[in-house]
């Protein structure tokens, strides 16, 4: 399980003036699931969308398995197909079923006939638990279900790793927990995955691997275990304190 | 003359009013649709091109621009008046359909996009399979205003010499002496052909409504 999948070396990116963030190095090992944590706007999500292509790092490189993604000759489409990505408020194509939404890019892009996208479409709609939504229409589920769907869609491509982009922050409380269940579930049965989220109850139980970012740089990672009990910078001690404190899970602290 | 007749005369135009409007529409159904892509999608220079086509079409009255297409097209390619009116009440239509399908893709949000992209749909297949639909049934109410203006200025080809309702109007008017009748006539044509598109569209669009989307 040394094998790596995810390798990033000095990303930059720079809108303007603004600085995202500046000399990222991450690496991502397959089957792990490495969460990443920090204040809002500290370039978490961009960093995911540069990760695959949806956004143009200024400097630095990305490497998938053994492909550097960010060569010019890459085809950027061919990529995104191996990268399965999972919004904040889910983006379901909303004139299809859950499971047409599922089964588009098994036809368009992975170029399976019908029936062999069907059975893979109702497959991965049995992994999230909602083959009975299969003919729903993404306005008639929940946020939760819909979400669901949207995993579903992104795993059906079978990908080398998925990002998660706050996939619960867009929910109601009642409806985090099915997303995330469906998430432990995954990162279990060995998918790589590199998660940001403020859910640090998933973070700490899930999670090989803690990455602290705060105004464009990593700050700290490591175990679950050391950054919530040991963290070594001052910094992230106080972001942890004030996320759990928000959350009500201040007797977690211990 | 008796009145049936009278009518009957009228009503024989319909035939070339419907001839105009199935190509115009139609044509400018498709130039507009492609023209809007190309503005939303094709950047900065062809949005700023697309947009003095647009202000130039859509600021001069219908009936100046047939003439001036209709002489550029008899000039050069020597088309009948049919032919020659009707595709150029289509280039006209055109740049109002282009801003109505423009208005809708803009409406359809850019995340539908980056979702499509995110499953390694080129950005062609992306409005081919994801964009286009939704903007498509978005565009139907404003489409069936522009449905309803482009069959009525199917009458404009009167001035060009095509035997429609509003010439024959005119001519039977003239030879009878009964203007009212004969405009009355055409005018209920024009209406009942109007309001029929405009229900058939209503139907299509109930018909291709997307369930409880947000």
């Amino acid at each position: 399980m040394t094998n790596k999948i995810l390798t990033i070396k000095n990303l930059t990116k720079i809108y303007g003036d603004n600085i995202v963030f500046q000399n990222i190095d991450l690496s991502i090992n397959e089957g792990d699931t490495v969460v990443i944590i920090g204040p809002s706007g500290t370039g978490k999500s961009t960093l995911l969308r540069c990760i695959n292509l949806l956004t143009k790092p200024n400097g630095g490189q990305i490497w998938l398995d053994d492909e550097e993604i960010t060569s010019k000759e890459v085809n950027e489409d061919n990529v995104r197909q191996h990268i399965g990505m999972v919004f904040q408020n889910f983006l379901l194509f909303n004139h299809l079923t859950a499971l047409e939404n599922v089964k588009l890019g098994l036809i368009k892009v992975k170029k399976l006939d019908k029936t062999a996208a069907e059975a893979k479409a109702f497959q991965e709609l049995e992994r999230v638990g909602l083959v009975d939504r299969a003919h729903h229409f993404p306005g008639q589920l929940s946020g939760g279900q819909q979400q669901r769907v949207a995993i579903a869609r992104a795993l059906a491509m079978d990908p080398r790793i998925m990002l998660f982009d706050e996939p619960t922050s867009a929910l109601d409380p009642e409806l985090i927990g099915e997303v995330l269940e469906v998430m432990r579930k995954l990162s279990l049965a060995g998918m790589t995955m590199l998660v940001v989220t403020h859910e640090m109850g998933f973070a700490r139980e899930v999670a090989d691997r803690i990455v602290f970012m705060e105004k464009g740089s990593i700050v700290e990672e490591g175990s679950p275990e050391d950054l919530f009990n040991r963290p070594k910078f001052q910094r992230t001690r106080e972001f942890l304190w004030k996320i759990t404190e928000l959350y009500g899970k201040k007797e977690q602290e211990e | 003359m008796d009145i049936i007749r009278f009518i009957q005369y009228i009503a024989s135009g319909t035939a070339y009013t419907l001839g105009v409007t199935f190509v115009a529409l139609p044509s400018g159904l498709i130039l507009g649709l492609i023209l809007a892509i190309i503005y939303v999608y094709g950047g900065k220079i062809a949005a700023r091109t697309l947009s003095v086509y647009s202000t130039i079409m859509r600021g001069i009255p219908p009936i100046v621009l047939l003439f001036i297409l209709y002489f550029i097209m008899s000039g050069t390619i020597n088309l009948s008046p049919f032919w020659a009116g009707s595709i150029s009440l289509g280039v006209i239509s055109s740049a109002y359909q282009m801003e109505i399908i423009r208005g809708a893709i803009l409406s359809v949000s850019g995340g539908q996009m980056i979702a499509a992209l995110a499953i390694g749909m080129s950005r062609l297949q992306a409005i081919r399979y994801i964009v286009l639909p939704q903007t498509l049934r978005l565009a139907i109410p404003p489409w069936s205003n522009e449905a309803a203006i482009v069959i009525k200025d199917s009458s404009l080809v009167y001035a060009l010499g095509v035997p429609e309702i509003l010439r024959r109007a005119q001519l039977i008017s003239a030879s009878t002496q009964q203007p009212f009748l004969a405009y009355t006539t055409a005018a209920l044509i024009y209406f009942g052909l109007v309001l029929f598109t405009n229900t058939l569209l209503r139907r299509l669009e109930n018909r291709l409504r997307i369930p409880a989307n947000p």
